[in-house]
């Protein structure tokens, strides 16, 4: 499909999103869900009076910082797991037994040590990440096609050496294909953490509107969560692409 | 001394006493500068037997020794090439051919990769990643690749088996001008007999697993040379009764 066809056709799906929420919240009272018009005006609201910004830096800041911590810890740690049988059997029950824990059930726990504010937060978004991370890196290095390390053994290149020119960017795709989970991930969990204990982020803004029955700024809040988690997976999709360059042609279409 | 000497190897797949034996006692002398072409049918236990002499596989009996030492471990004096290619998609052609000489001085590297990247025929490449290179270029950055580290012999595993049939018969001159120019040892494996009568100096015919030794045939030809001379096709001939193909 060429280029501006499937822009036509994105714009044919948003703008038909966009009038079924109308038509569905046409009836609505003033106290109801908002439909997009009204949900416009209050995003504009928010905008101007700069509570937008400051919500949207709080939870971007609190990601980022999450996110960062989980990859540096979850990508060495992958890594050794992926290449060590023993420490594979070491920590993949205890890893796989924690994965499927949803990161607000450490909510209490994360206060009650870190108590409210910007740490319980940033470690929720610290443990949505890790786990995605550790396993797509550890599932990484255990898929390394045996001809690459084979050669790697052959011109004598090992422990160092070996990691840093074979293992490494042999995982490197599938390791970003973890991030992106892991990002994607902590942003819906950014939401989530912020609804207790702060004073600011895009959970916050929801949680605060509600209370104060301004439903037009919980959905403002709403699209805005969608539009920056859709911005911030397309960023490491283009990253992915000028990383992998080499890949494109033997993985055929992507 | 030979550049590979192959004494008594005996091999089993998994138990040493009781598994299905693959090897049957293999004896190969390969002097330096030889090209030598092992043929047997698929299965027979010649990739396992060039495994072993990569130090790849352990033997259960008997030794392959290079220049005169035992092969215990993979290393750069024995390098390996097989069917697919193992040149690393993440490099360019320089960074893959510079792979082996990491310990080397830059000077020293830069020149090797150089004279590497002519012999293969690869320049104007020098920066392709894998990927922009055809099935054939490939094989021969994998080629520059083994030989830039100076191997006392190279042990090529079928290494145009996945190339398609006009490719193949092109890699076979190629591999045959670039062994005139270095005269490197080379063992080959393949089941394609007219591969290895029209590259090697001696031609080695294993029995159906478990492998043996059936006869080592000498081509006294001077190459690049035609299959249909007629000690080529003499040749041809025998092998194909010893691996009792009916042509």
């Amino acid at each position: 499909m060429s280029r501006i066809g499937r822009v036509a056709w994105s714009l044919a799906g948003v703008s038909l999103f966009v009038a079924a929420w109308a038509v569905a919240t046409r009836h609505a009272p003033p106290s109801g869900v908002p439909g997009p018009a009204a949900t416009l005006r209050g995003l504009l609201d928010v905008a101007r009076s700069g509570a937008l910004v400051r919500n949207v830096v709080a939870s971007v800041f609190r990601v980022a910082v999450g996110f960062t911590l989980g990859t540096l810890a979850g990508v060495p740690l992958g890594l050794w797991i992926g290449w060590h049988a023993r420490a594979h059997a070491f920590f993949n029950p205890v890893l796989q037994a924690l994965r499927p824990i949803s990161p607000i059930a450490w909510l209490p726990i994360a206060t009650l040590w870190l108590g409210s504010g910007d740490s319980a937060a940033v470690f929720l978004i610290f443990l949505s990440s890790f786990f995605p991370i550790v396993v797509a890196a550890a599932a990484a290095v255990r898929t390394i096609d045996r001809r690459y390390l084979r050669a790697a053994e052959n011109f004598g290149v090992h422990s160092i050496a070996l990691a840093r020119t074979v293992i490494l960017p042999a995982s490197l795709p599938q390791i970003f294909t973890g991030l992106r989970v892991a990002l994607g991930v902590g942003w819906v969990v950014v939401v989530a953490a912020e609804m207790l204990g702060v004073t600011s982020g895009l959970g916050y803004q929801i949680n605060d509107a509600r209370n104060n029955l301004r439903f037009d700024l919980v959905v403002a809040a709403m699209v805005v969560i969608g539009a920056i988690g859709y911005m911030l997976d397309g960023l490491l999709r283009a990253l992915e692409r000028r990383a992998f360059v080499y890949r494109s042609a033997r993985d055929g279409a992507r | 001394m030979s550049a590979v000497s192959i004494r008594g190897a005996r091999k089993r797949f998994g138990d040493p006493d009781t598994g299905t034996p693959v090897l049957d006692g293999i004896d190969l002398d390969v002097a330096a500068g030889e090209f030598v072409a092992i043929v047997g049918a698929s299965g027979c236990g010649k990739s396992t037997l060039l495994h072993a002499a990569a130090g790849f596989e352990r033997l259960d009996a008997g030794e392959v020794q290079i220049n005169g030492v035992p092969v215990t471990e993979p290393s750069r004096r024995h390098v390996y090439v097989a069917q697919e290619p193992s040149v690393f998609p993440w490099f360019t052609v320089v960074e893959n051919i510079a792979f082996g000489l990491r310990d080397l001085a830059p000077s020293e590297i830069a020149r090797r990769v150089q004279e590497h990247v002519a012999l293969v025929g690869l320049q104007g490449f020098e920066d392709a990643y894998p990927y922009e290179l055809s099935g054939g270029m490939k094989q021969r950055l994998e080629f520059a690749r083994a030989l830039a580290v100076d191997p006392a012999v190279l042990l090529l595993d079928e290494p145009f088996g996945a190339l398609d049939a006009i490719t193949r018969l092109q890699m076979r001159r190629e591999i045959l001008r670039i062994w005139i120019a270095t005269r490197t040892t080379c063992v080959l494996v393949t089941h394609d007999v007219d591969e290895a009568c029209e590259l090697a100096d001696r031609v080695c015919v294993l029995s159906p697993r478990p492998a043996r030794i059936l006869e080592i045939l000498p081509i006294a030809l001077e190459r690049p040379r035609s299959l249909d001379a007629p000690e080529v096709r003499d040749v041809r001939s025998r092998v194909y009764g010893l691996l009792r193909v009916d042509r």
